[in-house]
């Protein structure tokens, strides 16, 4: 009768160093990425605010971010053109370049490889890009276009509510080769080539059959793999905007979800509140997985 | 044409970083030149020198931020690598309960970067008192599962199951297997997760938000203050950008291929 209990206790005994190793890292992981989004979601339904006794108030923030903030909607908006537009573009831009170095020398690949991760690897050095776009006659880009006889008169292209966006976009693009295109290049050159030589003998036409046929089924993993990486990249877009077009911007026409978020917390304290519009990026960016994973699996499972 | 665009994208990525050292190079007359020119014609050091000594528009001295930034990655990157190697070991070998659900947690919370989480996570730092010290820039970055996940899928890939009940059966402890096989089989993954986590530790990222005293700030604190100085500051700040650059690049650069040979492990199933 006591067989399985002490069959348990030995299980336990058994696997109490695995519970050892693992502990350190999972109590980081629950004090700073668990409960910081588990309370997101309890305060998101309080009115607290750093001072007084936080109350219940149910769907209240949620009900006014949606119906009443102006700024939220304008935030929402460039949230979804941003991860949109710079997601898919930075994710296939990655895969593309990854693609064409992929039959290269190694020294080439070597050196591609470096100077298109670059960015990523010295990722404050971002702000270079406002010297580029600086406003005045002496801005690189600026010089060049009137050099050239485009323009006659510099162009305000941080400010100017009719090219900050764009400019936004190119510097987190220029962003978006990071681990998601390691992923690509070292999962290309993993392939199996036998399955080209294959594929070969039953009659792929092109280069673009093989891709479609060979290449992407046998990628799928790096490529939800990558996924994740653009998805957590694309919808993370405000610290940059802030640091380019100055905080807030020109009539909010950069701002964010995330922006939002932090200009409740740290300048109004009205933590509810920014509980409330951070659980809205959370939800987007589960949504966007889920489809994301779903199209991906579907299309490598044909 | 393949190599047209692979020229112009190789150029569009490193024109940011070349301006940088072209204009720490420069003169101040050629910052101020005009019309101005791209590449420098008389390249001087006096940027660089300039940094270590400025103090007009830094609060303390640029050798402090510089200390705090070279002591918050390395310490932060050594234990990141220790922790996330550790928990690796068990995700993708051990048998016990809840482990399925944490490894679930880990792939999920991959879509989660330290950014989006800023406003209820500067609660959880606060109340530890964290705020205002080092910690505050170092304990939140361990719960960022990037490095566990690489791990667990290099382990899985890797190190074959017989191996590892080869060593249970001459009396090996999990300890003892984690210490002589595992941790040398994964040397790859860890040396990416030393570049992985020194970068973003070295950058900084969002974590300034947690510290208000300017001699616990860090050279991406001092690189702001001095390129708000204007115009006249732009060869110190690039100064500062290219001293920025050096250390990830080195550090990746001496890894590029163990990169290389973990991320093709990375893939998701």
């Amino acid at each position: 009768m006591n067989l399985p209990q002490s069959l348990s206790k030995a299980e336990i005994r058994k696997s109490a160093p695995y519970y050892v190793l693992l502990a350190p890292f999972l109590l980081f992981f629950i004090v700073f990425m668990l409960i910081p989004v588990l309370s997101a979601i309890a305060l998101s339904f309080t009115d607290f605010n750093m001072v007084q006794v936080p109350h219940i108030v149910g769907l209240k923030n949620y009900v006014q971010i949606f119906l009443n903030d102006e700024v939220f909607m304008k935030a929402f908006r460039n949230t979804l053109v941003f991860a949109a537009v710079t997601g898919p573009v930075g994710y296939i831009l990655s895969f593309v370049v990854a693609w064409l170095i992929n039959e290269m020398g190694r020294k080439t690949r070597t050196v591609i490889t470096f100077l298109v991760y670059a960015p990523s690897l010295t990722a404050n050095v971002y702000f270079i890009w406002t010297y580029l776009f600086s406003s005045d006659t002496s801005g690189f880009l600026n010089n060049l276009l009137i050099k050239m006889g485009i323009i006659s008169d510099p162009i305000y292209w941080l400010t100017d509510v009719k090219y900050n966006f764009s400019v936004v976009m190119v510097v987190i693009i220029w962003l978006s080769f990071g681990t998601g295109f390691l992923a690509f290049v070292s999962g290309l050159q993993a392939l199996d080539k036998t399955y080209y030589e294959a594929a070969a003998l039953d009659g792929l036409k092109n280069r673009w059959q093989e891709l479609y046929y060979v290449t992407f089924p046998q990628m799928g993993p790096q490529l939800l793999f990558g996924a994740v990486m653009s998805i957590s990249g694309a919808f993370a877009v405000g610290y940059h905007n802030k640091a380019l077009t100055g905080f807030p911007s020109t009539d909010y026409s950069t701002h964010t979800i995330l922006l939002h978020a932090l200009d409740y917390a740290d300048n109004r304290y009205e933590l509810g509140y920014a509980s409330a519009v951070s659980v809205i990026l959370f939800a987007l960016m589960i949504l966007s997985w889920i489809l994301v994973n779903k199209v991906l699996k579907k299309f490598n499972d044909e | 044409m393949i190599f047209m665009f692979l020229a112009v994208v190789s150029l569009f990525m490193a024109l940011p970083l070349v301006y940088a050292i072209v204009q720490s190079l420069k003169p101040i007359n050629e910052i101020f030149a005009y019309p101005p020119r791209f590449f420098v014609q008389r390249p001087t050091i006096s940027n660089f020198r300039q940094v270590f000594i400025l103090s007009d528009s830094l609060w303390v001295p640029f050798t402090r931020y510089l200390f705090n930034s070279v002591f918050v990655s390395v310490i932060g990157t050594v234990i990141y690598v220790l922790i996330s190697t550790a928990a690796a070991y068990p995700l993708a070998k051990g048998k016990f309960a809840g482990k399925a659900l944490v490894f679930n947690m880990v792939v999920w919370t991959l879509l989660f970067t330290t950014e989006v989480t800023a406003v209820p996570k500067y609660l959880v730092v606060a109340k530890l008192g964290l705020v205002d010290t080092y910690w505050a820039l170092i304990f939140p970055y361990f719960a960022n599962t990037l490095g566990v996940f690489l791990v667990r899928q290099f382990i899985v890939s890797s190190i074959p199951d017989s191996t590892l009940e080869a060593a249970r059966i001459d009396g090996a402890s999990e300890y003892r297997i984690f210490r002589s096989i595992v941790i040398p089989s994964v040397k790859p993954a860890w040396l990416t997760l030393t570049i992985l986590a020194f970068k973003d530790l070295w950058n900084g990222g969002s974590s300034g938000d947690y510290i208000y005293s300017e001699s616990l700030k860090g050279l991406n604190a001092a690189m702001s203050s001095i390129a708000a100085g204007g115009l006249g500051r732009t060869g110190a700040a690039c100064a500062v950008a290219v001293l920025m650059m050096i250390p990830p690049i080195i550090i990746f650069l001496y890894s590029q291929s163990s990169v290389m040979e973990t991320m093709t492990h990375s893939g998701l199933k």
